[in-house]
């Protein structure tokens, strides 16, 4: 077993392959190497020293990456002590960077992984600009090691959550950003006289204002959470008045726009089992992401639920059932959300040089007949192990021994 | 919930954070009253059934919940009946026939834990009727006098199977006020929905909740909880016996009514079912010895997210545990939740059931049945289809006093019957028809069977059979 554990080589044999970026591959296989996939296919030389992984009759594909929630932010919900997500004084937190609090140590990592999430973001929650989202990969000791890629894109807020901290409407939301983003092209203009104390105030702090600027240069895109169909045309609007590299998140009411958001070339990240009408989105419904999909819009699935984020195989599942065509809904889950969060030269697929993070199931991932055979993280196979399997086997003969 | 990016369970959510199964040919009230507080009439239902054709449906997997999965069978509706269920049935000559070709059968889901109603779409602070947050023991509220039958949230249900609810006051109080058992029908009035017979509910809550709550007044602690329903029961006992006492001879003037009292000496009295949101072992077990100190029966705990530690003791005490199938993690006492719990429960020899406490998620018990199961399988915990398909039917039923009327699939039952798209227990599955009373409250193929409530017309765009 230590062996296994420790083996830099191992090959998936004989199984299905779905590596997303092509068609399936019968009786395919994938071989994993230093973290990272080195062949792929039916005409394999399986290196000598692989460990292999007979994975006949199984499904292999890539690691689900959950383009939502705060994983390794939160470890319980209701208790502050243990939220890392909010930063408490800034209505424009663009300075704000996630990554030093999360907690590779959270026992909620074990309890997806085992799911076959292997890929989370880990995003900022509040205010007008909440911050920046990271990437993380659900295995490493340290914060070093789990970072996919930080940051993958600012979170701001056009949805009615975001009235209170702009003067109580939604048109001074938008201004409020508007002046903000105003004010950091002026600040990169005017740096000098920032510093000298010779411009007007501007609307945030240096640090924010700085932080944007990858963003309204269009080397990180601005996740914005916008619902109602309004919104999501003025997030629309913003983005093509600064040329800014929008991803639309959320989006209840995007179905009733997706001709405009396709052709604006931007990604919407929805959550399949979204069906409770609100004032915020009256319009909401289940066929939302296949209508997007139908549009042309690149969809990404989503489950926003930090401790049931392995619950994004019914998400998809239901998104299916919903209209979204099967081979659609995996790539929802693996490799648009790697392209949305600029990933996806290292992952979201089965191809020679990517991250080598794959799962083995023993049949559909969506259905829940379907149970998780192997995970590999970055090629390191993954303990099938978390605190609730400990908590099961201690419970399932009672009285329990302790 | 809505949609949150903030991805925990915000403690908004109304609670979460705030076998008999014999035929009966002629289902009778669930409840007989002994003596009460009151003779005169209270708040009685109106519920009369929708008159129909009979309806056969052919040639489909019948799953009865009675231990059967028939294979190309055959199920007959009529006069708001099953009147037979078999490898065929006779077809009445004025009967709507259809075809269940690959199609699946189930009773009507029945989902213990709903706040449909009471908080309501849109979820604004009008539609917050749910705690009655101004006292730690306000038994005297009941939901019905809550609930809006224009939810938006009800259709959604209704296309999820759903044909009966338990809708219940929330998790804020120690006693929380009445349930409302309601079939799930287009209505003006609650009383239009009222389960005809069915018993009373008390919604009682353990743990975080009240304790939060009412921090600044008390109770604030866990043994200040307790002391708290103890208060309660001692008051209620004595009321009792007043009210028996004067009942016994009707000599002199009828002592004073007091309705929160009224409410927990139907309780000490049977005729009212105790219903406990509890998440942990230790204070489940605590609240067994509350009800064996007043002699009353729980008859379900709710989320119950530790129920599989304790598994043996709600089996000899004959307690439910209606759960979820994999919520865990949003405040302290979940967070020992896992996906085995309903299954260790029923290898226990308890009575597992599936409920929602969520507008979502009772859309869907089917696939947190199918979860619960099929984790239960993988862990080698033998779990059959049919006892998975109990969780959210005859046991749910169970629960609510009405496992007599509705539940399963059997001569004499109510025709509260779902029509599946695939197996329930795939992802894939979807409900296309449902049957409450007989009644097709909704085809997913038909325009005239999907309900839309008041609140939604109006809407351009049309949302869709989806919403």
């Amino acid at each position: 077993m230590i062996a296994f554990m420790l083996a830099q080589t191992i090959a998936i044999t004989g199984g299905t392959v779905y590596p997303v970026s092509g068609p399936k591959i019968e009786q395919a296989t994938v071989v994993i190497r230093d973290g990272k996939i080195a062949a792929i296919g039916t005409n394999i030389t399986i290196p000598a020293d692989a460990t292999r992984i007979d994975a006949t009759g199984k499904w292999v594909t890539p690691g689900l990456i959950d383009g939502a929630g705060q994983m390794g932010l939160v470890e319980v919900g209701a208790v502050g002590a243990t939220r890392e997500g909010s930063q408490r004084a800034d209505t424009i937190a663009a300075s704000f960077n996630v990554a030093e609090g999360l907690n590779p140590a959270s026992l909620v990592i074990p309890v997806t992984r085992i799911e076959g999430i292997t890929t989370t973001l880990a995003a900022p929650t509040g205010h007008l600009v909440s911050g920046q989202a990271v990437l993380i990969d659900l295995d490493g000791a340290t914060i070093e090691e789990m970072l996919a890629q930080s940051p993958v894109g600012l979170v701001a807020t056009l949805s009615e959550g975001a009235k209170d901290e702009a003067g109580g409407s939604r048109a001074s939301v938008a201004e409020r950003l508007r002046a903000v983003f105003r004010d950091a092209l002026e600040y990169e203009r005017r740096k000098g006289d920032f510093t000298r104390a010779q411009i007007q105030p501007l609307s945030a702090s240096a640090a924010d204002l700085e932080a944007l600027l990858p963003m309204l240069h269009g080397r990180l895109p601005l996740i914005t959470i916008a619902n109602r169909r309004s919104d999501i045309e003025t997030a629309l609007r913003l983005a093509r008045e600064f040329k800014v590299r929008l991803v639309l998140a959320g989006a209840q009411e995007a179905w009733q726009v997706a001709p405009a958001i396709a052709s604006a070339g931007v990604p919407v990240l929805v959550q399949p089992l979204d069906n409770i009408p609100s004032y915020d989105g009256l319009g909401v419904r289940y066929e939302n992401a296949a209508l997007l999909a139908r549009a042309g819009v690149k969809v990404v699935l989503l489950e926003t639920d930090t401790h049931n984020s392995r619950n994004l195989r019914q998400q998809a599942g239901n998104a299916v059932s919903y209209g979204l065509p099967w081979d659609q809904a995996l790539r929802a889950v693996t490799l648009s959300p790697a392209e949305a969060f600029g990933v996806a030269d290292r992952y979201g697929s089965l191809e020679v040089g990517k991250v080598a993070n794959v799962v083995v199931w023993s049949g559909d991932p969506f259905e829940f007949s379907t149970g998780v055979e192997h995970v590999f993280i970055r090629g390191r196979a993954i303990p099938l192990r978390s605190r609730q399997t400990e908590l099961m086997e201690r419970y399932r003969t009672l009285p329990p021994t302790y | 919930m809505r949609l949150a990016w903030i991805l925990f369970l915000p403690l908004s959510l109304a609670c979460a954070s705030a076998s008999g199964h014999s035929a009966s040919q002629a289902p009778a009230p669930a409840a007989k009253p002994e003596s009460t507080s009151v003779t005169r009439s209270q708040y009685p239902s109106t519920y009369r059934r929708h008159p129909n054709r009979p309806v056969v449906i052919r040639n489909a997997t019948i799953m009865t919940a009675t231990g059967q999965e028939i294979p190309n069978g055959s199920i007959l509706l009529r006069d708001g009946r099953i009147v037979a269920v078999g490898a065929s049935v006779e077809v009445p000559a004025d009967a709507v026939i259809v075809d269940g070709t690959g199609k699946y059968v189930t009773p009507g889901v029945i989902d213990t834990h709903s706040h449909l109603g009471v908080y309501a779409a849109p979820g604004t602070d009008a539609e917050s009727d749910g705690n009655e947050a101004t006292n730690p023991v306000t038994a005297e509220v009941w939901a019905e006098h809550s609930f809006w039958p224009q939810d938006p949230q009800i259709p959604l249900a209704i296309a999820g199977g759903v044909t009966t609810i338990q809708a219940l006051p929330g998790s804020a109080n120690l006693i929380g006020g009445r349930s409302a058992i309601l079939k799930l029908v287009p209505a003006r009035t609650v009383q239009e929905m009222k389960f005809p017979g069915a018993r009373y509910g008390l919604k009682m809550a353990c743990g975080e909740n009240p304790k939060r709550v009412y921090r600044s007044r008390g109770p604030s602690t866990r043994m200040g909880n307790m002391a708290g329903y103890r208060a309660a029961f001692i008051q209620a006992e004595n009321y009792r016996q007043r009210w028996d006492k004067w009942n016994a001879n009707h000599q002199g003037d009828p002592p004073q009514r007091d309705l929160r009292l009224e409410s927990l000496a139907e309780v000490l009295r049977g005729n009212i079912y105790v219903q406990n949101h509890c998440y942990r072992a230790d204070e489940m077990a605590q609240m067994l010895d509350l009800a064996r100190e007043f002699g009353f029966q729980i008859r379900s705990f709710h989320h119950a997210v530790e129920a599989y530690k304790i598994a043996d003791l709600l089996a000899q005490a004959g307690t439910a545990a209606s759960i979820w199938a994999d919520w865990w993690g949003f405040k302290e006492e979940a967070m020992d939740g896992i996906h085995e719990n309903a299954a260790l429960v029923q290898a226990a020899g308890g009575r597992p059931v599936i409920h929602s406490d969520d507008p979502g998620g009772t859309q869907r018990l089917n696939q947190e049945a199918a979860k619960a199961m099929y984790y239960g399988q993988r862990s080698g915990i033998p779990i059959t289809r049919d006892q998975a398909l109990r969780w959210f039917t005859a046991n749910a039923a169970w629960v609510l006093g009405i496992d007599s009327l509705v539940g399963t699939l059997e001569p004499g039952k109510m025709a509260d019957v779902v029509l599946w798209s695939a197996d329930p227990f795939s992802v894939y599955a979807k409900a296309l028809q449902v049957y409450n009373d007989g009644w097709l409250v909704f085809d997913r193929q038909d325009p005239a069977h999907r309900p839309r409530t008041d609140f939604e017309l109006g809407q351009v765009p049309v949302p869709g059979v989806d919403r």
